[in-house]
């Protein structure tokens, strides 16, 4: 188009296809395969990230109930140090890169081209393109634990760390490729997550249908905007420090080699100039979650719609300044400490306000509790004490007393699983019945949530304790009469329920898929576009683009005495 | 455009959401999907290069053995100052190249395209041949010190970028020249021009970087 616009088109009436389709909706296996590697349909897509994403998360659950028996006992024999120390690395790489990312990305491929009143996103062979690289990077990633010995017989799966920090990586301590599978495994992810979040941009800017400005998009949709946008500029800085590691370990470069005048601590700043946006990638998608399903069962819309929308984009601007405060320790100067320190502060008002406006959501409203509200009241308890741990670890004397101990595990996993999992959660209960026409059983749902809500308590909150007595992270066991057994043990206890909520989880998504209620379009009695269309929506979305004229088209719908538009 | 595709089963329902047709506002305008992708790439991009500019400025003059920048490129004598002409020139004769494409012109389009690509090609050429001299004749290597490490890093990052787009650049000539270019095409062809006044940018810096402010250390 010249003129470098897009007019959408009024009336796009389709005829229905010739009958001989209706025959292949239900083919055999292969014709299945066949058509999940074919596709190139967003919500195909998304569903296949999103179960992709859960396999990898029962892989790296059993790691970590595994490491958790380890640690059950003191100076315990149950793993091998080595074979902990593989543990720990994988699990925290597949839970960042191969699940949360993941669920991330399905959530936002299935919601987003529905929620904009859309057919499919922009690019959907570079959709497809972004899926397949992320799941054979995982594959591959998994792969050294068959693969990896190399040369030297001397390792199998990565064993650095998450974060792989340097020296540990260089040639000298970490012989055979082992570290080279993660290296490899997450520049492939990394290039795919950017492919896919150019994707979101583009479709979001680009395919709304008539009506829906920015202001009027849901905040779901804003979410993934701005992690997407968080993903195209923090994402690369990860792959450059991944080729410059590549570099120093086969062509002999000298950028992490302290003899040579290299900087062990420049990967660091490099890993978490990546690492630390990416939490607010994973996480805003979640926040996404909950400001779609907080008003749904409040029975209010959004309270503070535009303060939110500031809010998130803050959040993004700020997040991208406060990665050192992971570094306090490697001895930075007062000024970088306290500039650290002070950004990451600050970064909690943005965050506070968001909760703040859930809570003026649910004031007053006629709250109904069913199970994707019950995750949402979870996640506003725990994402407030993960953020108020947070701002303990943002000052920096009292980080030097608690940096690498237990707390700094409790408190990420009160933000990764309670907030992001459970904000997922609320998610996966919410649309679960558009995407597969049928409702969650609502008794496994409440299974699942009181096993996973208890298990997730007795599992993270003992961990602030341990590391309060000094228990540091990583290691693969104790001596006995520290004080740190009874925090463990608990701990350890706690993991087994969780493992039984998301057993629970499984089981009702199979059941409900088969014996399932009909759900009906839209059993919430919910507001935005994506209930308008049928459960599960057809391949092209909408008969009829939709045209829109307040946030809540379906409200004006449904109620055209009193509609949205006149008072926004 | 994709959101045309059309499949399955019509089991979709019509819904209206005109409440008020009197209300109807303009014609529905969106930006154009190319053109912010594009924007996007070359953001994502930039991210990539920041890191690698900011490694190379973090290890100027950090270098514990020999050869410095100082001795292998020093300031006017070693400058390759044809090459970056080249390079900046192609910028503009491919501006040259659009104006012909707008105006329909297909052979004076081909003309100033492939001078654009003759001198991204030289630029190429040159990047081999001091590599070639760097290499064998001064002993600087990616692994012999930092220098050599950022200095390959950085630059063979940007040479890449170059050969990406030169390759663009010889798709659209020969589809051209098979005259497979119509003039809704015309798009495609800005965005590749996009993406090489980026290259041009990136040069920019890594010039001023490496062949001005590095030689003092």
């Amino acid at each position: 188009m010249p003129n470098g616009t897009t007019i959408v088109e009024e009336e796009k009436e389709f005829e229905p296809p010739p009958p001989e389709r209706v025959g292949e909706e239900h083919g055999s296996m292969t014709r299945l395969v066949q058509e999940l590697v074919y596709t190139v349909d967003h919500k195909k897509l998304g569903l296949m990230y999103i179960g992709s994403g859960l396999l990898f998360f029962v892989v790296a659950g059993i790691m970590a109930t595994l490491m958790r028996i380890q640690l059950y006992f003191p100076s315990s024999k149950f793993l091998e140090p080595d074979v902990f120390n593989r543990f720990f690395t994988m699990h925290g790489t597949a839970m960042i890169f191969l699940v949360a990312m993941p669920w991330v990305f399905g959530l936002g491929n299935y919601l987003v081209p529905l929620m904009i009143g859309t057919r499919d996103m922009s690019f959907p062979r570079l959709n497809a393109f972004g899926f397949w690289v992320f799941l054979f990077s995982g594959l591959f990633i998994f792969a050294s634990y068959f693969t990896a010995p190399g040369l030297y017989n001397a390792g199998s799966a990565p064993n650095v760390g998450w974060f792989a920090y340097s020296s540990l990586t260089s040639k000298a301590f970490s012989k055979g490729h082992s570290t080279d599978y993660w290296t490899l495994g997450l520049l492939f992810n990394g290039i795919g997550s950017i492919a896919t979040s150019i994707n979101f941009i583009v479709t979001i800017f680009c395919l709304r249908c008539k009506g829906m400005t920015l202001g009027k998009m849901p905040l779901f949709v804003w979410m993934i905007l701005v992690t997407a946008f968080l993903v195209v500029i923090a994402m690369p800085p990860l792959s450059a420090a991944q080729i410059m590691l590549t570099l120093d370990r086969y062509l002999g470069a000298k950028f992490f080699d302290t003899q040579a005048g290299g900087s062990a601590v420049l990967w660091q700043h490099f890993f978490w100039i990546f690492g630390h946006p990416e939490v607010y990638i994973l996480v805003l998608p979640a926040f996404g979650a909950v400001s779609e399903v907080i008003p749904v069962f409040s029975r209010k819309p959004i309270f503070g719609y535009p303060v939110m929308v500031a809010a998130t984009v803050s959040i993004a601007f700020i997040s991208l300044s406060v990665w050192a405060h992971h570094m306090f320790t490697v001895g930075m100067t007062t000024a970088e400490n306290i500039f650290f320190a002070i950004s990451t502060m600050i970064i909690a008002v943005p965050t506070g306000i968001k909760i703040f406006n859930w809570l003026g959501t649910m004031y007053g409203g006629k709250i109904r509790m069913d199970v994707p509200m019950l995750f949402c009241i979870a996640f506003l308890f725990q994402f407030l004490i993960a953020g108020l741990t947070g701002v303990m670890l943002a000052v920096a004397p009292f980080d030097w007393q608690l940096s690498d101990s237990y707390f700094v595990v409790a408190h990420f996993h009160y933000v990764i699983v309670g907030g992001i999992v459970f904000g997922l959660f609320a998610g996966y209960y919410y649309w679960y019945p558009k995407a597969f026409g049928k409702m969650l059983n609502d008794k496994l749902g409440h299974w699942h949530f009181w096993l996973f809500t208890i298990g997730f308590h007795l599992t993270f909150d003992p961990q602030h304790f341990a590391g309060f007595l000094g228990m540091p992270r990583r290691i693969f066991t104790y001596e006995a009469g520290r004080g740190w057994e009874i925090w463990n043990q608990i701990s350890t206890i706690g993991v087994f329920l969780q493992g039984a909520g998301i057993l629970f989880f499984v089981v009702n998504l199979i059941h409900s898929y088969i014996k399932g209620k009909e759900a009906g379009d839209d059993p919430w009695d919910a507001w935005t576009l994506e209930w308008a269309t049928t459960s599960p929506p057809p391949e092209y979305n909408f008969d009829k683009i939709p045209e829109v004229r307040s946030r809540r088209p379906l409200w004006d719908l449904k109620h055209p005495e009193d509609p949205d538009w006149k008072f926004e | 455009m994709s959101a045309e595709k059309i499949g399955g089963l019509h089991v979709g329902k019509p819904h209206s959401f005109v409440n008020d047709p009197s209300e109807e506002a303009g014609p529905w305008v969106l930006p154009s999907q190319r053109k912010v992708g594009m924007i996007c790439l070359i953001l994502t991009e930039t991210a990539l290069f920041s890191i690698f500019v900011v490694a190379f400025i973090f290890y100027m003059g950090k270098s514990l053995n020999p050869p410095f920048p100082r001795d292998v490129i020093p300031f006017p004598s070693k400058t390759p100052w044809l090459a970056s002409f080249a390079l900046f020139a192609s910028s503009f004769t491919i501006i040259y190249a659009e104006k012909m494409m707008h105006k329909l012109d297909r052979k004076n389009f081909l003309i100033w395209w492939g001078v654009t690509m003759a001198l991204g090609a030289y630029f190429v050429f040159f990047s081999f041949s001091e590599w070639m001299e760097l290499i064998y004749h001064e002993g600087l290597t990616i692994s012999v010190n930092v220098f050599g490490s950022t200095f390959y890093s950085l630059v063979g990052l940007h040479l890449s970028h170059v050969i990406v787009g030169l390759i663009l650049l010889s798709i659209i000539f020969v589809l051209t020249l098979l005259g497979k270019i119509p003039e809704d095409h015309i798009e495609h062809t800005e965005m590749i021009s996009w993406y090489w006044h980026f290259v041009d940018c990136v040069w920019v810096v890594v010039l001023t970087l490496v062949y001005f402010i590095s030689p003092r250390f």
